[in-house]
C-alpha cells in the first residue's frame, strides 16, 4: 500500500516538475518584458544584468506616449476590433443560419462557393484587395481594415455547424405562430449559438487586435496606424531603448492579456472549438 | 415526439389550406433566406472571389511604375525556375516547417498528456502555456529580440557564464532562421495544447480503466490507446499547422531587420511575395507567387483528404 502511494507521488511530482519548467519557459519572457519596461537604460544594459530595478520606472510608460501617439494607435485598434467583431458575428450568423436551417434553391452550391474560400491562402486575395482600397480611395482609413474583414467564409461555415446541431421542434412551434425566418433566427436561434457565437467573437477580436499584414499594406499613416504596425516601426527606429520598446510592447498585449484573465474559460474552449472545427 | 397526437388532430382541418399556405410560405422562405446571405455573398465576392481570379489574372501580367500592367503570358513563371531568391524562400520555408511542425506538436502533445492526468494546478498551468497564443506577434519579436540581443540580451549573458560566446542569435545568416524557429515553437505550443486536450478529453475513461485492469504500464497505455484515438485530432493539427507554417510571415519580418545581413537565408515565400507586391512593385511577379503557394496548399488538402481515409483511426 505503502510503497503504491509513495510511487503515486514520484510520478505527479515528476508531471509537476516537467510543466514547471515548461511553465516557466512560457512565462519569462513575459516577465522580462515586465522587469525590463521599469529599468534605466543603464540597467537595462547592465553586465551582468540587473534583474529587478533599483527604482521602478514608470516614465518609461509616458515615454512610449511622447514616441508614439500611442493613444492614437489603441483607439484606431479598438474600433478596427469592436466593428469587425461586431460585424462578423451579425453577417456570419445570418448566413449560417440561412445555410443551416432554410431549404432554398442553390443552397449547396452557394456554401461550397463560400467554403471553397476557406482553402485559399490569404496572399491571394491581397493583391486585388488593395487595389480596391486604391480605387474607393480608402489608403489610410480605418474603414480600409475593417471592411474586407466583416465577411467570413470560416465564421459562416463555424456558425452553420452550431445552428444545425438546434433541435427542430422550436422552429416549428415559432413558425405555427406565424414568425419568420428573420424572427426565428433573432428571437430563438441566436440566443440559444451563444457559445458559437462567443467563440467566433473571440477568435475575431484576437486576430484583430493582433493581425499585421493587411493594415500595414493599407495603412501607413500615424493617423490611422493599428497597435501591431505601430510596435513593428518602433522597432527599426529606436532600435536600442529596449525599457521603451517593452513599455510600448506591454501596453500593446494588456488589453487581451486584461480580456483573456476575464474570460479565459471561453476563450481557451473558443480556440479548441475554433481549431478543431 | 410528444406532440404528436395533436398534429394528427389538426391536420384534416387545414388540409385544404395547406398547398396555397405552402407556397406563400415557401416564397417567403426563400426572400429571407436570399436577404440573410446577401451581405456576406457579396462581399464574399467582392473581397475573396473575385480576388482569386484577378490573382491568377495578375500571374500572367507585368506591371509599370503607374499601376499600368501589360499582358506578358508565363514570363513570370518563366522567370521563377531561374529565380534564386525564391529557391532560398522554398529552403527558408522547408527548413521553417521541419522544425516548428514536428517539434511543436511533440511538444503540446506531451504537455495536453500530462495535463491530462489527475493533478492539481490545471488551470493554472493551461492559462500560462496559453498565454503566447493571445500575444501580439509584434510583440512577441519585440521581446525575443531583447533576449537574444547579442551585446546585452539575457541569453548570451547566460552563456557568458558558462564561458560560451553566444553568437548573433537575429543577424548571423546561419543563425537566424533557428532562433525565429524557436520562437514559433514557444508561440504556438499553447494553441495546439488546447485542441489536443480537448481531443484526450473525448477519449473514454472506461479505455483508461480497461488498461489498468490488464495491468498496462503508462508507456503502454500512451501507445496504444492514447495515441491511436488521438491520431484523427493529431493529423487535422499536423496538417493545419504545415499550412500554417507554410505562409509564415509576421515572426520572420518582425524579427529580422530589412536590411538584416540574416535576411536571405530567413525570408519565406510570403515575405518574399510580399516584397514583390508592395515593396518592389512587382505585382505580376507577386501574384504568381501567390498563384504557386495556392497551389501547393489545394495540393497539401487533396493529399490530406486521400490520407485521411488511409491511416487515420477512428473509432
Amino acid at each position: 500500500m505503502e510503497k503504491a502511494r509513495h510511487h503515486i507521488t514520484s510520478k505527479t511530482i515528476l508531471i509537476h516538475l516537467i510543466l514547471i519548467v515548461g511553465a516557466l519557459a512560457m512565462v519569462f519572457p513575459f516577465i522580462w518584458m515586465l522587469l525590463t519596461s521599469l529599468k534605466t537604460y543603464a540597467e537595462s544594459i547592465h553586465v551582468p544584468p540587473v534583474i529587478v530595478p533599483k527604482h521602478f520606472q514608470w516614465v518609461n510608460y509616458k515615454d512610449v506616449f511622447d514616441l508614439l501617439p500611442f493613444f492614437k494607435f489603441m483607439f484606431n485598434t479598438l474600433i478596427i476590433t469592436v466593428i469587425r467583431t461586431i460585424g462578423q458575428l451579425l453577417l456570419c450568423s445570418l448566413a449560417a443560419y440561412a445555410f443551416a436551417r432554410i431549404e432554398f434553391p442553390g443552397r449547396n452550391i452557394l456554401f461550397l462557393i463560400a467554403l471553397s474560400v476557406l482553402m485559399v491562402p490569404g496572399q491571394v486575395f491581397l493583391l486585388p484587395q488593395y487595389m480596391i482600397m486604391v480605387k474607393l480611395g480608402w489608403l489610410n482609413t480605418l474603414q480600409a481594415v475593417v471592411v474586407p474583414g466583416l465577411f467570413s467564409a470560416f465564421g459562416t461555415f463555424l456558425l452553420r455547424q452550431f445552428f444545425m446541431g438546434l433541435p427542430k421542434e422550436l422552429e416549428e412551434a415559432a413558425r405555427l405562430d406565424g414568425c419568420n425566418h428573420f424572427q426565428i433566427y433573432w428571437k430563438i436561434m441566436l440566443p440559444l449559438a451563444k457559445p458559437g457565437l462567443v467563440a467566433l467573437g473571440i477568435f475575431t477580436t484576437l486576430w484583430s487586435w493582433n493581425e499585421l499584414m493587411w493594415p500595414m499594406i493599407v495603412n501607413s499613416s500615424p493617423e490611422s496606424m493599428t497597435l501591431s504596425v505601430g510596435l513593428s516601426s518602433l522597432q527599426g527606429q529606436y532600435l536600442t531603448n529596449y525599457p521603451v520598446l517593452m513599455a510600448g510592447s506591454f501596453l500593446a498585449i494588456l488589453p487581451m492579456l486584461i480580456l483573456f484573465m476575464i474570460l479565459q474559460k471561453q476563450f481557451i474552449e473558443g480556440i479548441a472549438v475554433t481549431g478543431s472545427k | 415526439m410528444k406532440e404528436m397526437p395533436l398534429q394528427v388532430e389538426v391536420k384534416p382541418k387545414s388540409k385544404l389550406k395547406i398547398p396555397s399556405l405552402s407556397k406563400t410560405r415557401k416564397r417567403s422562405d426563400y426572400f429571407w433566406a436570399y436577404c440573410m446571405i446577401a451581405p456576406t455573398m457579396i462581399g464574399l465576392t467582392i473581397f475573396y472571389l473575385w480576388p482569386i481570379i484577378q490573382t491568377i489574372y495578375f500571374s500572367f501580367t507585368e506591371w509599370g511604375a503607374f499601376g499600368q500592367y501589360e499582358w506578358t503570358g508565363l514570363d513570370n513563371y518563366r522567370r521563377m525556375l531561374e529565380d534564386s531568391n525564391l529557391l532560398q524562400s522554398f529552403k527558408n520555408t522547408g527548413i521553417y516547417i521541419v522544425f516548428t511542425v514536428p517539434i511543436g506538436i511533440f511538444l503540446s502533445i506531451l504537455i495536453a498528456v500530462l495535463l491530462n492526468q489527475k493533478i492539481k494546478g490545471k488551470s493554472v498551468y493551461r492559462t500560462l502555456y496559453f498565454l503566447p497564443v493571445i500575444t501580439m506577434p509584434a510583440a512577441i519579436a519585440m521581446v525575443w529580440r531583447w533576449l537574444y540581443n547579442s551585446d546585452y540580451g539575457l541569453l548570451n549573458y547566460l552563456l557568458s557564464i558558462f564561458g560560451i560566446k553566444g553568437p548573433q542569435w537575429v543577424s548571423d545568416p546561419k543563425i537566424a532562421l533557428y532562433s525565429i524557429i524557436v520562437v514559433a515553437i514557444w508561440s504556438g505550443l499553447g494553441y495546439n495544447m488546447v485542441i489536443f486536450l480537448s481531443g484526450l478529453q473525448g477519449i473514454p475513461r472506461s479505455y483508461y480503466e480497461a488498461a489498468e485492469i490488464d495491468g498496462a504500464g503508462p508507456v503502454k497505455v500512451f501507445f496504444k490507446i492514447t495515441l491511436p484515438l488521438l491520431s484523427p485530432v493529431i493529423f487535422f493539427v499536423t496538417i493545419m499547422s504545415f499550412i500554417g507554417a507554410f505562409q509564415v510571415f509576421d515572426l520572420i519580418f518582425m524579427m529580422i531587420g530589412k536590411s538584416s545581413t540574416a535576411l536571405e537565408n530567413t525570408q519565406s515565400i510570403v515575405y518574399l511575395f510580399y516584397q514583390h507586391a508592395f515593396v518592389l512593385n512587382d505585382k505580376g511577379y507577386a501574384a504568381a507567387i501567390a498563384v504557386l503557394l495556392l497551389i501547393i496548399i489545394l495540393i497539401i488538402t487533396a493529399i490530406q483528404m486521400v490520407l485521411q481515409k488511409k491511416w487515420v483511426h477512428y473509432d
